[in-house]
C-alpha cells in the first residue's frame, strides 16, 4: 500500500473519530497531539482504522504503538483495502 | 436520520457518532428528557454512545449514569451514592453470557449440580432486580443471554443438564417468567438478536480481553438499537399504523391490468406463496392492534377485486382504511391519518416502488418508508425496524381495530342527522368516570405515555407512578371510559390535580383522539368538579405547556369557561375557574354507576 495515501485515509478516520475536521496525523503525532483522544476514543479509533483499511491489529499492538507513524507501517503491511 | 434507521451500517455509525449527534442535537427537534442508569457487567461507554444516538432520533434526550466495570451488583443490591443521587428514571443491565458466573465448567458436571449452579445464578439475578426495584422503584431493562460460543463437547452442550447451551437455554426461561410477573420489568432479547447477527461476529474475544467490551464493534449499534427500541416504547414512542400499496407489496403483479386470476398470490407459485406469507404476517400485527390501512394507486373497484382473491388473507375489513386513487401517496397517508385521528408519524408505509418511497419520505419526514421490494424485505424491515416493540399489550390493544371499525361506522351515522346534538344524542353514549383502580393502571400509563395531541401537559408517568398518583390522598386522579351503541372504547381519557389549600391544580388532563368531538371532556370536567366540592375545594387552576403537537387542546380550559390568568412567550398558558357556580356542561353522554364502588 501506497504510505502517503494510507496518511491521508488515516487523517480521514481521525476527523471522523474525533469530529475534528481540521485535523491532519504525522507520523509523529501522539495522543498528547488530540486533546480528546483518551482510552475510550482509542478503543473507537483502533476499531475505525481496522475497518477502513480491512485488517485488524494484534492485541499487543494496539496499546503499544508510540506514534502514528508506526500505525502507519502495520497498516501497509497488513491493509487489504 | 437516515443512518440510524434499520438496515443501518455498523461501521459507519461507530466512525462518525460524533458527528451524527452534532447534527441531532442540532435538527431543533424537542425531546424529553430522561435519565439511564446502565449497570453492565463489561465496558458499556460504547453502548451508551450509540445508544444516546438512537434515543436522540426518536425523541428522548438521555442523561447517562454508566456503572464502573463489573460493579453491577454491587451498584444494583447496595446501591452507591453517585446512584443514589442520579435518581435513575429506568436502569439497563447490560450483562451477557460472560457474566454467567456459575456457568458449569464442564458438561461432564452431575444433573444435582447443574441444578444448584442454576439455582445461584437465578438468585444473583434476583437480587439485583428487587434491589433496584426497592432502591429505585423505575423500570429494568435487562437483556437475556446470548450462548457461549465456544463449547467442549459438541451439541451435547445445548441439551445435556450441564451444557453450556442449556444453561443459557434455561437461565434465560427464568428471565422470560420474571418478565411476565412482574410490571416494569423488560427483557432486551439478545438470545435472538445474538443468533440474527451471528454468533461469530457477535462475539470479539479480543475486544473483550483488551477492553472488556461484550459483544463486537460490528454488533454494538444492534444492541444499542434493540435497547433503546424497548425504552422508546416504555414511552410511547411506537408506530400504531401501516399503509401497505397493493401490487407488488401484498401480490404479485397489477390488479388493473393483470385481472383477479392473473394476479400471483397463494400456494399454486412461488411468488405466490411469499405474498401470502407475507399477509399473514400482517394480518398478526393488526390482532395486536396495529391498523392497517391501504395505500394504492389503483381504481378503488380493482383493489378490492385483489382483496377479495380467493386466496387472500387480507380482506378488506382488516383495513381501518382504504385509499385506493390516483393522489399522491402523502396526501394520501395524510388524509388517512386525519380520518383515524393520529399523526402522520404514526405512520410505516411499505411500497415496492422506490419513487413511491421517496416522495412519501421527502414529504412526511416523520413517517418510516420500507421499500418492499420483495416479500420477505418487507418482513425483514418490520422484524427489525424497532417500529412495534411491545412492553405491554393491554385489552384494549386487543380491541383497537374493533374500535376503528365501530368509528367508521359511527361517521357513516353521522351524515344522516341534521344538527350534531342529535347525532351525539343518537349514539347512547354510556361513560364510567372513576378513581384509578388496580386492573386499569397498565391501560392508563399506556395512555398518559402516548397521548399527543387531547394532552395539555404531556406529563410522563412509569406504572410506579401511575400506581401512586391513583393513591395519593393530596391528589384528584379520575379515568374515563366510554362506550355506546356501537361498541366499547375503554378507558379514553385521564385527569388528575394536586390539591393546594382550596386550590386544585391540574397536572395531567388528556384524552385519546378515537373520542373527539363526543363531548367527553365534559363529562370529565363534571365529574372532577364533583369531586372537587365534595372535598371542600373551590377552585381550578389549568396549565397548558405547548408541544409541538397538542395545538389542538390551547384554548380548552377557556372554551370550559375559565379564565385565563397568564400567557408566556413560548405559548403555556395558566388558567382559572371559581367553581362555585358551576353547572354540568355534559348532556349527552349518561353517567354510569361506579363498576368498582366508590372509595
Amino acid at each position: 500500500m501506497d504510505r502517503n495515501e494510507v496518511m491521508e485515509r488515516l487523517s480521514g478516520v481521525f476527523r471522523d473519530v474525533f469530529g475534528d475536521s481540521s485535523i491532519t496525523v504525522t507520523d509523529s503525532t501522539t495522543s498528547d497531539d488530540i486533546e480528546d483522544w483518551d482510552s475510550i476514543e482509542h478503543i473507537n479509533l483502533i476499531g475505525a482504522v481496522e475497518d477502513e483499511f480491512g485488517m485488524r491489529f494484534k492485541m499487543r499492538e494496539v496499546s503499544g504503538m508510540k506514534n502514528v507513524g508506526e500505525m502507519a507501517d502495520i497498516v501497509c503491511q497488513r491493509g487489504t483495502r | 436520520m437516515k443512518e440510524l434507521e434499520y438496515p443501518f451500517d455498523p461501521a459507519l455509525i461507530m466512525r462518525r457518532r460524533r458527528a451524527i449527534k452534532k447534527a441531532l442535537l442540532e435538527d431543533g427537534s424537542s425531546r424529553i428528557k430522561k435519565r439511564i442508569a446502565v449497570l453492565a457487567g463489561s465496558t458499556a461507554d460504547d453502548v451508551v454512545s450509540v445508544m444516546e444516538l438512537f434515543l436522540l432520533d426518536s425523541g428522548i434526550e438521555p442523561e447517562f449514569y454508566i456503572s464502573d466495570y463489573n460493579r453491577f451488583y454491587e451498584d444494583a443490591v447496595f446501591g452507591s451514592p453517585e446512584l443514589d443521587a442520579f435518581r435513575p428514571e429506568i436502569v439497563y443491565i447490560h450483562t451477557n453470557w460472560r457474566n454467567l458466573a456459575y456457568m458449569p465448567q464442564s458438561p461432564a458436571e452431575t444433573a444435582e449440580r447443574a441444578e444448584e449452579l442454576l439455582e445461584a445464578q437465578r438468585d444473583y439475578f434476583r437480587q439485583i432486580w428487587t434491589g433496584i426495584v426497592q432502591r429505585y422503584g423505575c423500570p429494568v431493562v435487562q437483556n437475556n443471554f446470548d450462548y457461549p460460543p465456544y463449547r467442549r463437547a459438541g451439541s451435547f452442550e445445548g441439551w445435556s443438564a450441564a451444557g453450556t447451551g442449556a444453561f443459557t437455554d434455561r437461565m434465560n426461561v427464568f428471565v422470560s417468567e420474571y418478565a411476565r410477573h412482574n410490571n416494569g420489568f423488560y427483557v432486551n432479547d439478545i438470545s435472538f438478536l445474538s443468533a440474527a447477527v451471528g454468533l461469530r461476529q457477535w462475539n470479539d474475544p479480543e475486544a473483550w480481553h483488551l477492553y472488556k467490551n461484550a459483544v463486537s464493534r460490528a454488533a454494538v449499534p444492534e444492541l444499542a438499537f434493540s435497547v433503546s427500541n424497548i425504552i422508546r416504547s416504555v414511552y410511547g414512542r411506537n408506530k400504531k399504523v401501516i399503509a401497505l400499496d397493493l401490487d407488488n407489496t401484498l401480490w404479485g403483479g397489477v390488479i388493473g391490468d393483470d385481472g383477479q386470476e392473473g394476479i400471483e398470490l397463494g400456494q399454486e407459485t412461488a411468488a405466490g406463496q411469499a405474498f401470502q406469507e407475507v399477509q399473514d404476517f400482517l394480518g398478526g400485527y393488526r390482532k395486536m392492534g396495529v391498523l392497517l390501512t391501504v395505500c394504492s394507486k389503483n381504481e378503488e373497484e380493482n383493489a378490492l377485486l385483489g382483496l377479495n382473491h380467493p386466496e387472500s388473507r387480507l380482506r378488506p375489513d382488516d383495513f381501518a382504511a382504504i385509499k385506493a386513487n390516483w393522489l399522491p401517496k402523502d396526501e394520501n397517508i395524510s388524509q388517512t391519518a386525519q380520518e383515524l385521528g393520529l399523526l402522520t408519524e404514526s405512520f410505516v408505509f411499505a411500497d415496492d416502488n422506490p419513487a413511491e418511497c421517496e416522495i412519501v419520505r421527502e414529504q412526511l419526514p416523520g413517517t418510516a418508508v420500507v421499500n418492499a421490494e420483495t416479500p420477505d424485505i418487507l418482513m425483514d424491515r418490520l422484524t427489525f425496524g424497532g417500529w412495534f416493540e411491545v412492553t405491554s399489550l393491554t385489552e384494549d390493544d386487543l380491541k383497537r381495530n374493533e374500535q376503528y371499525a365501530a368509528n367508521a361506522k359511527r361517521l357513516s351515522q353521522k351524515k344522516r342527522f341534521e344538527s350534531y346534538g342529535d347525532y351525539l344524542l343518537s349514539l347512547e353514549m354510556t361513560a364510567e368516570i372513576d378513581s384509578f383502580q388496580p386492573v386499569q393502571l397498565s391501560r392508563i400509563t399506556q395512555l398518559v405515555n402516548k397521548s399527543n395531541q387531547f394532552n395539555l401537559t404531556t406529563k410522563r408517568l412509569t406504572p410506579a407512578q401511575t400506581e401512586q398518583l391513583g393513591k395519593s390522598p393530596e391528589h384528584i386522579a379520575i379515568c374515563g371510559r366510554l362506550s355506546d351503541k356501537f361498541g366499547d372504547s375503554g378507558i379514553v381519557s385521564v385527569v388528575c390535580g394536586r390539591i393546594e389549600g382550596k386550590s386544585l391544580h391540574i397536572e395531567l388532563w388528556l384524552m385519546s383522539c378515537r373520542v373527539l368531538k363526543r363531548d367527553m371532556e365534559y363529562a370529565m370536567l363534571d365529574e372532577l368538579v364533583r369531586r372537587c366540592r365534595e372535598r371542600g375545594i373551590s377552585e381550578l387552576v389549568g396549565y397548558y405547556y405547548r408541544t409541538a403537537k397538542n395545538a389542538m387542546v390551547s384554548e380548552l380550559y377557556g372554551s370550559f369557561g375559565f379564565e385565563r390568568v397568564s400567557l408566556s412567550d413560548s405559548g403555556d398558558s395558566v388558567w382559572r375557574l371559581d367553581i362555585n357556580g358551576y353547572k354540568n356542561k355534559n348532556h349527552v353522554i349518561k353517567i354510569k354507576e361506579y363498576s368498582y364502588g366508590q372509595e
